[in-house]
């Protein structure tokens, strides 16, 4: 006599038809796990994509800058520059060191930038520059020069201004030796910048002197403080912020403090591994609350349709035929949680990525790895279940 | 005690007892010797507790005796493998029961076809032979209908072409009219007995005397013993007797 069979295509429409027949509730069994793979998904994309970001905006240019504070000033009430006029020299001879200036802004109280005088003034920022600053920070020049040892030493009353500036001021060339008017004070424009990619008020302000700003309008007022811009080696950023204080101001390194960027890929571990730590736990609760509803459900399930196993244990079923079929089920479960989830958590990502205008960086293992977790925890869950099916006597079975 | 019959044997009990484990123990069924031959239409009688049900489960290979020796077809079924028996129960054991036991979220058609699963009829034939089932307990024109559209008469008819529809060699009737009112009591009954004149083999546990009326062969018990030939009716081969002894 041939032995009792369960086709695998029949154990695949016996397990569809046992979960459709409570629809409600297996969706409801789904959400655990749906929850729990989505934010694992969502948690490993939007590490990788932020992660990603912080590698795009720190950027070598942002890796090769130190900006040194003169923090003394800025918690002084009176207006002060520790900076020494030989700062720039002393930082430069730092290894590591390809340039730097000093800058503040000109404590002006009213927008006094003009190019004919007794016009109203612009609101333009008025930067105090030392001669190497602009060569640190980057600037390009559109015409003209940039501020130099000459015009320090010589205390010229020169500037240099921004493109965005030199529209407003309606200077087109520096063919006539234009000037303008700070404060009541004239300036020749001796240069037109192009752009400066380090410092932004650059590009649309006005940059003169350091000696003739002290001169006019002494140093950076009370609250405020000068910095120094120093442009680095790659790599050095870290050791030139740490020996500039001491080599600027060897007699009080106190009241300076210099920041280096953040080192990126320790930056790019701790982001991650703050995010995954925090969030991965979330989302291993998660999951395991979904194990633990499949496998409650699927019980409950076991105990109402006990009359369906007895049943089914009546028409030929072996007790391995009823264990796998509810096996079978938490598994499906566990299986289309895990599809639905990877799914939210994909689109979750490019949610966030879209909003934040980022690039989404999902590795596709993931995404498909997590229906298969998700199948797996279905299937770790069922098993007690299922042992508790294929274990019912028919005879008891058929009288519930 | 031992009640017999001539011919060929399907079911034979030798020595068959059940005593449930408890505690306390309790003693179901004493043990007894009962033969049922091919083509037989037999009516098991006996008050609710008597062990019927008791002794229809362990001839229907749903559990398994504390004592004695159960034959199906020749084959000592007692000391079979549980692969054994659940093939024995696909191929040729039917069972009716007095709830039906039909799913509620399959029509009628699928509830006949859950049979041929196990069986392991090829999925081509399945909903044919399903159907020609239904036609058979005429209820071809419902087969689409799910239980809750169907009246107690009609799922048992379901019920009977889901027993039926694997051609098994018995059909084990468990108060088939149990759950009936007295009209569709008297169809199935009807239908039983068809069954029977086309040469299926039938074990009936019943209270209903009407649907023990239909049966050959009447045999009772209570308090777990087979005390009495109810009646007897002519046997396959003529009318050899079954008897107590």
């Amino acid at each position: 006599m041939p032995l009792s069979r369960l086709r695998l295509r029949d154990l695949g429409s016996e397990m569809l038809a046992g979960l459709l027949q409570r629809p409600g509730r297996s969706a409801l069994t789904l959400l655990g796990t749906v929850l729990g793979i989505g934010a694992f998904v969502a948690i490993v994309g939007l590490s990788q994509t932020a992660s990603g970001q912080i590698g795009k905006q720190f950027n070598a240019l942002d890796a090769t800058q130190v900006i040194v504070t003169d923090s003394g000033a800025a918690q002084s009430q009176q207006p002060m520059l520790d900076f020494p006029a030989d700062a720039a020299t002393l930082a430069d001879r730092i290894h590591g060191v390809i340039g730097s200036g000093v800058w503040w802004t000109v404590p002006l109280t009213r927008a006094t930038v003009t190019s004919l005088p007794g016009r109203g003034g612009l609101g333009l920022p008025v930067t105090a520059a030392s001669p190497g600053l602009l060569t640190a920070s980057g600037a390009r020049l559109a015409s003209g020069v940039l501020l130099n040892q000459f015009y320090e030493s010589h205390a010229q009353n020169v500037a240099v201004i921004g493109r965005t500036a030199a529209a407003q001021l309606h200077i087109s060339s520096l063919a006539n030796t234009p000037a303008i008017f700070i404060g009541g004070q004239p300036f020749t424009v001796v240069g037109i910048l192009a752009a400066d990619p380090r410092l932004a008020q650059l590009n649309f302000g006005v940059a003169i002197p350091e000696s003739v700003a002290l001169h006019l309008w002494g140093p950076p007022s009370a609250g405020t403080s000068a910095q120094m811009l120093i442009h680095t080696r790659l790599g050095a950023a870290t050791v030139v912020a740490a020996q500039a204080p001491i080599a600027i101001r060897p007699d009080n390194p106190r009241l300076l403090s210099a920041a280096a960027p953040p080192n990126l890929a320790h930056l790019q571990h701790t982001v991650t591994t703050n995010l995954n730590s925090l969030f991965l736990a979330l989302a291993g609760i998660s999951l395991v609350v979904g194990a633990v509803g499949i496998a409650n459900t699927t019980l409950v399930a076991v105990l109402e349709r006990a009359g369906e196993i007895g049943l089914r244990r009546a028409l030929g079923a072996r007790p391995r035929h009823i264990g796998i079929q509810f096996l079978a089920e938490s598994t499906a479960l566990g299986l289309f949680g895990g599809l639905i989830g990877a799914g939210l958590g994909v689109v979750a990502v490019l949610g966030v990525t879209v909003e934040h205008h980022w690039t989404a960086l999902l590795d596709p293992r993931i995404v498909l790895a997590a229906p298969i977790a998700g199948g797996v925890i279905g299937l770790l869950a069922g098993i007690y279940p299922a042992l508790r099916a294929s274990a019912m006597e028919p005879v008891e079975a058929l009288r519930r | 005690m031992t009640v017999t019959a001539a011919g060929e044997p399907v079911i034979r009990l030798s020595g068959v007892g059940y005593t449930y484990p408890g505690p306390p123990p309790v003693r179901a069924l004493l043990p007894m010797n009962l033969v049922i031959f091919r083509g037989e239409h037999v009516a098991v009688m006996g008050p609710s507790g008597s062990g019927k049900s008791t002794l229809l489960n362990l001839v229907g290979l749903l559990d398994r005796p504390t004592a004695g020796r159960i034959e199906i077809n020749g084959t000592d079924m007692g000391a079979a493998s549980e692969r054994t028996r659940a093939a024995v129960r696909a191929h040729e054991i039917g069972f009716v029961f007095q709830a039906f036991h039909l799913l509620p979220h399959r029509t009628a058609v699928e509830n006949v076809m859950l049979a041929q699963i196990y069986a392991d009829i090829p999925r081509h034939r399945r909903r044919e032979e399903a159907m020609a089932a239904l036609a058979h307990v005429g209820l071809a024109k419902r087969a689409h209908a799910l239980p809750t559209a169907l009246s107690g008469g009609e799922r048992q008819r379901v019920a009977i072409a889901r027993a039926l529809v694997n051609s098994p060699s018995l059909l084990l009737c468990d108060e088939p009219t149990g759950n009936l009112d007295s009209g569709t009591t008297g169809e199935i009954a009807d239908l039983l007995a068809a069954l029977h004149e086309a040469g299926a083999t039938l074990l009936v546990i019943t209270h209903n005397p009407a649907v023990a009326g239909r049966a050959a062969r009447r045999i009772a018990i209570r308090d777990g013993r087979l005390v009495d030939r109810v009646d007897r009716g002519p046997g396959p081969e003529g009318g050899q007797g079954a008897f107590v002894t």
